[in-house]
């Protein structure tokens, strides 16, 4: 792959895809179905690439890990969807 | 009655009422013009016939058998004699006469293509496109045929089609008749209408053109029984009464077989009656007009506009149980409470239950009527509803026999009594402090009254401003505004942080002047000002030569809270280079101890809003409940102090002697001159450029530079002049009302005009005023005013002030109005949005926006200048100031949250605002 590998951008934030335990534990943590989730579409540049090394499929939950200006570190999660 | 029901929407659809739908919903065929007989009945078959619905009450509908409120009404319609075209469609009608084939009625577009353009169609459907998209690939493909001169498919050789504003259409000039129109729009196949963006399954486009007219039921158009008994029917109406009455001359000349010509105007005449019944502000035509000259008021205008059914009626409602008049102030009031006017308290009520509990209490209330004479304000009652909903008015005749029927069950409409929580209101509603809740108190006159502190959050004066007062219904309602909306759960703002209630002008001014320095109270002045309160004990008096006297700052203490512990600098301090702390010359060290004001001066820093230390720890430490209670009592006390000692200013507060005129003066004569050696230094080629600089730059750069020091020097010696025996000093020092800078205007020297951060440069010809000559780069020719709103300006100084002040003005009017639609957008956006109890941020539909509400979880109006916790202050607490001294190496904490850098920034915001 010569492409640009996005993700060693520093500003784009950690993209971690969760396994199956890992997202039934989150969706009985949080106590919401998978489509209440926000979501993220294939095609988003980041998805792309994990997609590429073949970590995600639609509907799949991703873990974003980024920098927060009032909580220094937050976490949120979203739903691989197509487009 | 009708019941509730719930139901999801699915899908909207939106397609054209065909002619068919129009004559199977509707209740009956109007064939007269003719509405009511001689003896007032509905003539049948006219415009008011009862099938139509019921306007008037113990009448029942035709259709349905319904009464007044049980019927909603229901359509007629009018069959044409001629076809006639549909204003709102003629677009889509031009479109599609342009598109497709005169003869044959196929797009004018190969096979091939057309099958292209429909699989591009398709493609944005599957892709789950949105109705933008799919117009724009059909505007594609109209644009495409509509350039085509030979129909592919017939060979039909294809004529340019015009529009004559606003309904005719006219094909190399020759005119087309509706009816011509409509049988094009006939011809054209289902296949070729999905390609153009038209779904044939809901609609064909010949129904755009009408052989059928709705006619809308009278209680959409009711008419009105003026005071003379004479009837006044609604626009509407009056409008299809035209149409009626020419449709059926134009029937009958067709039918007896008139000239072509007559046919002809009556069916243009048709025409125009319909384009305004739709809309009578069609461009083209004139509007059709009343007896009296009005134009009428059709459809569009019914929907259209600031006063039409959307902006008036769906998105904005007035409302009942409501007040609007003006506001004036009253020092009286507690923060949390309104003052209502008698005359709106006796009209704003609150339904009360009967139980068997209060039903003895409930009766008396009754028997009083609707005006009780007591010496005090007591409720009356002004209805009384039976359990069977029957509302009977109560009056000062039938209050005592209702009263004697009232039983459990009953619910009665109680007016506002004291203690009773309304919501109170001042547009434009930017924030949430905007409506807030207050406790009534009943008071004469006509105006709503408030406490001072109050005004920030609602951005309020008393120049004219109206506010607005709704009376809330339910216990539900009345609960929520109790816990959550009431000014004193708002006192800490979540903008900032900070208090956004709290002292202004006058009462910090009274401070001031009661704290700073040694001031004293003897024992008249002491009683004076603390008999405004309910429940205080005398402080422990001070005695010097036998005379007992109390300080001003010992009376401020009894505000304080018994345990409260802080150091800071006021906003009198000068910043020396050493604080002397405790010594310092200024007073301007605040130390309190145990809840006494041991040294400082009380000012804005302390108890002001947006500012005050004090405040912003009473509110966070020790609770709303208390921090209403401390605004409360300074506002007493401040203004218990003020009219001790009297307070004024005037334009000869801004007096100073004739000496320091002088020095004003040949400090800016110098300044003017060494401007003019600059440009003199400029025109002979010597003045240095400065580096990243033009020459020109450079020379207003120093110009600038050298007025602006001079009017900051010639500031310095007006100031010095005004020391704080001065009223307009105290304000500006204290932090009450206005600047040094102002007073510096006022008493020195204007400065520098400047229009978008530069000299002045436009007007005339290489000049400003034709006063100068031409090319003129000198200080007076560019704006620098040198006198002062007390001496007065010269007639030129007076032109550019106002070029600099238009600036402002200007300035102020776009910004508003861009962050006015800033806001809305930012509200929409986030209207539904709420936090639950896990700390997600959800909308409506339950799906997570945010996992914890702004990252942090943090509601900002509870933490400290956006952080969760002030570790400094706990550390402070807990250790004591020495123990802190020391584990902190640095300086001693200064300020209680709020630093000094943090301050400048909310005082920009302020006056942003
Ligand atoms: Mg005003
Ligand atoms: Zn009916
Ligand atoms: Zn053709
Ligand atoms: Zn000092």
């Amino acid at each position: 792959m010569d492409k640009l590998d996005v993700r060693s951008n520093e500003l784009v934030p950690q993209h971690i895809p969760l396994s199956r335990e890992e997202e039934k534990e989150l969706l009985k943590k949080l106590g919401v179905r998978k489509g209440q989730l926000p979501k993220i579409r294939k095609s988003d540049p980041c998805i792309k690439i994990l997609e590429q090394i073949g970590e995600v499929k639609e509907g799949q939950i991703i873990k974003i890990v980024r920098n927060s200006r009032t909580a220094r570190i937050s976490t949120a999660y979203r739903m691989v969807i197509k487009g | 009655m009708i019941h509730s029901l719930s139901k999801k929407i699915q899908k909207i659809k939106f397609a054209y009422l065909s002619p068919d739908e129009i004559r199977k919903m509707s209740a009956i065929k109007i064939i007269t013009a003719d509405t009511y007989n001689d003896d007032g009945f509905p003539i049948d078959m006219g415009l008011m016939d009862p099938h139509l619905g019921v306007i008037e009450p113990g009448l029942r509908c035709k259709t349905c058998g319904g009464k007044v409120d049980e019927c909603l009404g229901h359509f007629g319609h009018i069959d044409l004699a001629m076809p006639v075209i549909h204003v709102g469609y003629i677009k889509e009608i031009k479109k599609l006469l342009q598109t497709t084939c005169k003869s044959c009625g196929r797009i004018l577009l190969p096979k091939e293509q057309i099958k292209e353009h429909k699989e591009a169609l398709e493609k944005v459907e599957e892709m789950g496109g949105d109705i933008l998209d799919f117009k724009l690939v059909a505007k594609e493909t109209a644009k495409d045929a509509s350039t085509r001169h030979l129909c592919p498919h017939c060979g039909a050789e294809q004529s340019k089609i015009t529009l004559d504003k606003p309904t005719s259409f006219r094909e190399n000039g020759h005119k087309l008749t509706p009816k011509e129109v409509r049988e094009r729009l006939e011809r054209i196949p289902n296949e070729d209408l999905f390609p153009l963006g038209i779904n044939p399954d809901v609609l064909r486009p010949e129904w755009t053109i009408l052989t059928a007219l709705p006619v809308p039921p009278v209680t959409v158009r009711p008419s009105i029984t003026l005071d003379s008994g004479e009837r006044s029917e609604d626009d509407l109406t009056h409008k299809l009464v035209d149409v009626l009455r020419i449709n059926q001359r134009l029937r009958e000349n067709r039918d007896a077989g008139a000239p072509q010509l007559i046919v002809e105007d009556l069916w243009e005449l048709l025409q125009y009656h319909i384009t305004t019944y739709f809309d009578n502000q069609t461009s083209g035509i004139p509007p059709a007009r009343h007896r009296s000259g009005r134009p009428l008021k059709t459809l569009t205008q019914r929907l259209k506009g600031k006063e039409g059914r959307f902006r008036s009626n769906l998105s904005g409602k007035r409302v009942n149980f409501s007040a609007r008049t003006v506001i004036s102030p009253d020092p009286s009031l507690s923060i949390n409470e309104v003052g209502i006017p008698v005359k709106a308290a006796r009209e704003l009520t609150i339904p009360v239950r009967v139980t068997e509990y209060n039903a003895n209490v409930i009766r008396e209330l009754v028997k009083r009527g609707p005006t009780p004479e007591e010496k005090e304000y007591v409720p009356g009652v002004n209805y009384v509803v039976r359990p069977d909903g029957r509302r009977i008015k109560v009056t000062e005749k039938n209050a005592e026999p209702i009263a004697e029927t009232i039983d459990v069950g009953y619910i009665i409409e109680r007016q506002l009594q004291e203690g009773d929580i309304v919501l109170f209101n001042r547009q434009p509603s930017l924030h949430r402090m905007s409506m807030m809740a207050h406790e009534v108190r009943i008071m004469p006159y006509k105006t709503f009254r408030l406490n001072l502190c109050v005004c920030p959050p609602y951005n309020a004066d008393f120049d004219g401003d109206e506010m607005n007062l709704h009376v809330l219904q339910s216990e539900e309602a009345r609960a929520e505004a109790r816990i959550l909306m009431r000014v004193q759960e708002h006192i800490l703002s979540p903008r900032f942080g900070g208090p956004v209630i709290g002292a202004i002008h006058d009462h910090i001014t009274g401070l001031f002047l009661m704290t700073h320095g040694d001031t004293r109270f003897d024992i008249h002045q002491t009683i004076r000002i603390l008999s405004r309160f309910e429940d205080i004990k005398l402080p422990k008096p001070k005695e010097e030569n036998g005379k007992k006297y109390w300080t001003g700052k010992q009376l401020f203490s009894l505000t304080l809270p018994k345990d409260l512990n802080m150091s800071f600098k006021s906003k009198i301090c000068q910043n020396c280079d050493t604080c002397m702390k405790e010594k310092c010359e200024l007073d301007a060290y605040c130390k309190i101890q145990n809840g006494n004001l041991i040294c400082g001066t009380v000012d804005e820093q302390v108890v002001g809003a947006f500012k005050g230390k004090v405040l912003d720890k009473i509110a966070r430490d020790y609770g709303s409940d208390r921090a209403r209670e401390f605004i409360d009592d300074i506002t007493k006390m401040a203004i218990g102090s003020i009219m001790i000692f009297g307070f004024t200013t005037g334009i000869d507060d801004e007096d100073i002697p004739a000496e320091a005129k002088e020095q004003i003066g040949d400090v800016l004569s110098q300044a003017i001159k060494k401007v003019r050696d600059l440009v003199n230094a400029y025109q002979d080629g010597i003045l240095e450029q400065m580096p990243g600089r033009s020459l020109e730059e450079t020379l207003e750069v120093e110009s600038m530079k050298v007025l602006g020091q001079a009017r900051d020097k010639a500031g310095q010696i007006a100031g010095k002049q005004l020391g704080l025996e001065n009223s307009a000093v105290i304000m500006a020092r204290s932090g009450a009302r206005g600047s040094m800078l102002n007073l510096s205007q006022m008493a020195g020297c204007l400065g520098q005009q400047a229009v978008r951060g530069e000299r002045l440069s436009r007007g005339y010809w290489h000049r400003t005023l034709p006063h100068f000559k031409k090319g003129d780069l000198g200080a007076e020719a560019r704006g620098f005013v040198q006198y002062s709103y007390k001496s007065g300006l010269e007639p030129t100084e007076y032109f550019f002030h106002s070029m600099g002040g238009r600036e402002g003005l200007v300035d102020t009017a776009v910004r508003t109005s861009r962050s006015g639609y800033m806001q809305r957008r930012l509200i929409n956006a986030l209207e539904d949005l709420k936090v639950k109890a896990d700390g997600t941020v959800r909308n409506t539909a339950n799906t997570i926006i945010q996992f914890e509400f702004g990252e942090d979880g943090i509601d900002p109006s509870r933490g400290i200048q956006g952080k969760a916790v002030d570790v400094d202050d706990i550390l402070l607490d807990v250790l004591g100031e020495k123990v802190f001294a020391e584990v902190i190496k640095e300086k001693v904490i200064e300020s209680y949250g709020i630093q000094e850098k943090d301050l400048t920034s909310i005082e920009e915001m302020g006056e942003e605002e």
